[in-house]
């Protein structure tokens, strides 16, 4: 817009004129220009490759997030703006487009990722560049990092209670923990492994491991084996964490062996309402999931959200997933701490947030605590011939995410405070100091063996 | 075992009832307010409650009772606002046709925002199972028998042997006859008697060995004798099933590796185009049988076989726009034919990722190839499996009598033989290579329509097999469609050998260590070309 053409159309005139009116009037009143500027939004989240079939939803549910605050009048009087980057997949890339969000368009706040190897890849760049990140999918924990705000699921709010589930309702004796082979479902099964030995007193020929590459589609021979496993005359049961698509084709091979959930029920971690629309369910009727939360929650937030979400991506047939909910829950955590710090400073929102109650989807509320770990329901769900999950368990009462697994050797002692004295990750109780590197280190040792 | 222990416990007191049932003259109909209450029960929240809810409702004898409980078991026995209990006739999407429990009319469609679902679990759900099969003893219709004999299985006690006598003694059906049988017998050894025993020698069947270990731990010497040799040869049994499993696992698998790399043989083995793109034009045929399924829908096989042409045409097509577009000007220059090619499958499957979804397709397996085949007890092979291995075969063979029976294999051979003498014979080389390139995409085609029914169907598809592919051209000897087709099926078969003990991470790593150092042997693969061509 160097050169304006004062002969062109009158309406094109007008509106350049009103262009150069309004470039003039921002310079002049640069500091209130900068108070109505939108708040910036970063989307870290795969728009292709392996994960943009998981991924790309997330995005989608943060850009609707977005649009509804705009719709009840933005934050602190601004609006909000979100600024989406696809990091491909490529975990080096991730780090690269953190950095590109926070240094280049500086954005107030990011939501995104999903595997752990990526979120382990963006954590320096956002603690060098003191960013803020809610990571909305369950993890392995053994993490707590200042500027993470973790709203899925650790290891004691998915994993623990399902086993416990196994055990006391359904009464199962034996374990096939299957997994895909990365440090999710490695560090879980170690956990797993631990606390079924240790607390039940489950014998080791009673537990089988196995892992498999990632988008493993031959199933034929590990089925085969889990269903001879089962037939040794004790309960058997399956704890899958198997990530991603190779889900379908194990399903799909678990159906045409004829293995029911009545014989062999398989409890999953990582499928929900999401995978499942890829397979036909009938045959699967009776596995387990455990989540935090379901599409089939029978409350009127719960339904409101569908529709938003139906209405907002134009699929009649659009489902909604436990990570969806994370990013509900962060969002409107984080726009609660904005509103209750009056600033979207990062140092502010980190204080402010912690101790933030907002309510879920499932009819109760989620707490931020110190360690940045919420407050969950456990809920367990049986699958529908509808891909829906039929919710035949649930605690009590919400429980708090740990950090530091207490069934871990290296990270028993450890717990995170990110509050005003403590302000630690990786606190170490048994010698009472800021366990820095060693403690993570002696943890991961621990896992190594 | 408490768990089977209390399912028997079940069946038995459901067989008193259903006997009691039959001893009367007959299912009569409740009053409705009767009915009613029976459902009422039906809806509260602890799962021990519901759980003598459905048994007073096996107990009212009404006739309704068992589409209730089907109903409740498939979850779509639900409740309107109102409290009026309602059976969902269709449960997908959003608003639900539904009829009304007691008087079964139709009221048209609700939303499930307005109902509440009588919730099951799988213990309730095994009970209801018991409780349909036991009901269903006494059926007319033989399935319905033949299911209900095969839940007893292992399930059998002491109230429930007493009546089986009877029940075998009046029963037509000889396959519910001989699995009634083995019931009995499984409860027998469980309780020490050497009858039992006898009558499962050779039985298969987890539950008969399952009994036949408790009887050989029992302490009756005898019978822990006769226990002991009846599990020895089930043993053996079980170990020659375990082998034709292994066996059958290893075909299939090599099947796979077959059907993705026969395409590849043509267009790398006989024409030595480098075609990365190899696995997209796997991945464009897999998503033409989506397509279709999505023009039929609600006829999946048909589909499935319409897609077999369509596949083919499909890839074969875009194999010659690939040809056209870029290998022709990349004639001998390997390099650059890889890297282009390796752009071109980029292209492809980001085009796929804009256009379709970057989100996997669901692809729908028709009836007649889901499940498996029963064999025995002890070995099932699965039919989806079943059907891509005969494909494969299928495939190979057609492609061997176009190679060696036709005017148009002739001319692919004379060409890649000696391209400068066949052109001299007035054959038209450049013709020759656009069909020849048809060919092995059309192939890859194939391949996509056959993996569609195995594997997600989604853009990366393609970049799972191309590796797979090469290495089994490669080891096969390029050039050569017996050398791929031994090539595959053995590497199948390794890897699925090597699988149990080495798991599925390291059976690859070790398959692919032992193709580099055969190679390294053996540089131009199991079958190499002979003769002067060879070198060329």
């Amino acid at each position: 817009m160097t050169t304006i053409d004062l002969t062109a159309k009158p309406r094109a005139r007008r509106f350049a004129t009103t262009l150069l009116a309004s470039a003039l009037a921002a310079a002049s009143l640069h500091a209130v220009a900068q108070e109505n500027d939108p708040i910036k939004v970063g989307i870290l989240h795969s728009l292709s490759g392996t994960m943009a079939i998981s991924e790309s939803t997330l995005k989608d549910t943060v850009e609707m997030l977005i649009a509804q605050q705009n719709e009840a009048g933005g934050l602190l009087g601004r609006q909000l703006e979100a600024v989406v980057v696809d990091p491909a997949s490529n975990w080096p890339l991730f780090a690269e487009r953190a950095r590109e969000l926070l240094a280049q368009e500086e954005v107030d706040v990011v939501f995104g990722n999903w595997t752990s190897v990526s979120r382990k890849a963006v954590l320096p760049v956002f603690e060098e560049l003191n960013g803020l990140l809610f990571y909305p999918v369950q993890y392995e924990g053994e993490e707590s990092s200042e500027n993470v705000f973790y709203t899925g699921a650790a290891p004691n709010q998915q994993a623990i209670p399902a086993v416990d589930y196994l055990i006391n309702e359904v009464g199962i004796e034996r374990f096939a923990l299957i997994g895909t082979d990365y440090v999710y479902p490695r560090t879980t099964n170690r956990i797993l492994e631990a606390y079924l030995q240790d607390e039940y007193g489950v014998a080791e020929e009673d537990i089988m491991v196995n892992y498999t590459p990632f988008g493993h589609s031959d199933w034929q021979n590990i089925v085969s084996e889990i269903r001879r496993f089962g037939e040794e005359g004790k309960p058997t049961a399956v704890v899958s964490t198997i990530n991603g698509d190779a889900n379908v084709p194990f399903y799909r091979e678990l159906a045409n062996q004829g293995i029911d959930a009545a014989d062999i029920p398989v409890i999953a971690f990582s499928v929900g309402e999401q995978e499942l629309s890829g397979i036909d369910t009938g045959p699967l009727v009776g596995h387990l999931a455990a989540w935090n939360y379901f599409m089939s929650v029978d409350t009127d937030a719960n339904y409101d959200f569908i529709d938003a979400w139906i209405e907002h991506t134009g699929d009649e047939e659009a489902v909604t997933n436990d990570p969806m909910e994370a990013h509900y829950i962060g969002f409107n955590m984080w726009a609660e701490a904005v509103r209750k710090a009056g600033t979207t400073d990062v140092d502010a929102v980190k204080d402010a947030i912690i101790g933030v109650t907002v309510p879920n989807l499932s009819g109760g509320y989620a707490a931020m605590m110190p360690n940045h770990h919420i407050t969950k329901p456990v809920l367990i769900g049986e699958v529908q011939d509808n891909g829906q999950f039929d919710i035949v368990w649930q605690t009590p009462s919400t429980v708090a995410g740990d950090a530091w697994s207490d069934f871990l050797p290296g990270s028993r002692d450890l717990i995170a405070d990110w509050r005003a004295p403590m302000r630690c990750g990786n606190f170490n109780v048994a010698n009472g100091s800021c366990g820095g590197s060693t403690a993570a280190e002696e943890a991961e040792a621990a896992l190594a063996e | 075992m408490r768990r089977f222990l209390f399912r028997g416990l079940w069946c038995a007191l459901l067989l008193s009832i259903a006997l009691g049932a039959q001893a009367q003259t007959g299912s009569s109909t409740a009053s409705d307010e009767d009915a009613q209450a029976l459902l009422e029960a039906l809806d509260v929240g602890s799962y021990h409650d519901k759980g003598e809810a459905i048994t007073a409702i096996l107990q009212s004898d009404d006739e309704r009772a068992r589409d209730w409980l089907q109903a409740l078991l498939d979850g779509r026995l639900q409740r309107t606002e109102e409290g009026r209990f309602v059976v969902v006739l269709n449960n997908i999407g959003r608003n639900w046709p539904v009829a009304d429990a007691l008087t079964e009319e139709p009221l048209g469609e609700m939303s499930r925002r307005d109902l509440d679902r009588i919730g099951i679990n799988n213990a309730l759900r095994n009970q209801l199972r018991s409780a349909i099969a036991v009901v269903d003893l006494y059926s007319p219709r033989v399935e319905r028998r033949r299911l209900s004999a095969e839940r007893l299985l292992g399930e059998v006690d002491g109230d429930l042997a007493g009546l089986l006598d009877t029940l075998i003694s009046e029963e037509d059906d000889l396959q519910v006859r001989q699995r009634l049988t083995q019931a009995l017998a499984i409860y027998q050894t469980e309780n020490g008697e050497l009858e039992g025993v006898e009558t499962l020698k050779g039985s298969l069947h987890p539950r008969a060995r399952v009994a036949l270990n408790r009887a050989a731990n029992g302490d009756d010497p005898i019978v822990a004798d006769a226990a002991r040799s009846a599990l020895a040869s089930i043993e053996q049994n079980l170990k020659l099933n375990r082998g034709v499993e292994t066996l059958y696992f290893g075909l299939s698998l090599g099947s796979v590796l077959v059907l993705a790399a026969i395409g590849l043989a043509i267009t790398f083995g006989v024409m030595g185009v480098i075609n990365m793109a190899h696995g997209e034009l796997i991945m464009l045929g897999a998503y033409t049988t989506w397509m279709m399924q999505q023009l039929l829908p609600g006829q999946p096989g048909l589909a499935l076989l319409l897609s077999i042409p369509a596949g083919f045409l499909v890839a074969a097509l875009v194999g010659i726009a690939i040809e056209r577009g870029v290998i022709q000007f990349l004639k001998g220059r390997p390099l650059e034919t890889l890297l282009a090619t390796f752009g071109v499958s980029l292209i492809l499957q980001q085009l796929v990722r804009t256009v379709i979804s970057p989100l996997n397709r669901t692809v729908v397996t028709p009836e007649w190839m889901s499940g498996s085949l029963i064999i025995n007890d002890a070995l099932s092979l699965t039919l989806n499996r079943m059907v891509v291995l005969g494909f494969a075969l299928f495939v190979f063979v057609g492609l061997m009598l176009i190679m060696r029976r036709t005017r148009l294999g002739l001319e692919v051979r004379a060409v890649t033989q000696n391209r400068a003498m066949a052109r001299a014979m007035g054959i038209r080389a450049t013709r020759v290579d656009i069909l020849t390139f048809a060919l092995g995409s059309g192939v890859a085609g194939l391949a996509g329509v056959a993996l569609s029914q195995l594997t997600n169907v989604g853009p990366n598809l393609g970049q799972n097999y191309i590796i797979d592919s090469f290495m089994v051209v490669v080891f096969g000897g390029v050039g050569n469609l017996w050398g791929t087709l031994v090539a595959g099926l053995s590497l199948g078969v390794i890897n699925q050998l090597l699988e149990p003990w080495a798991g599925a991470v390291l059976a690859k790593i070790i398959v692919l260590v032992f193709i580099i150092l055969f190679i390294q042997k053996r540089p131009r693969g199991l079958f190499p070309q002979k003769g002067r061509a060879a070198e060329g």
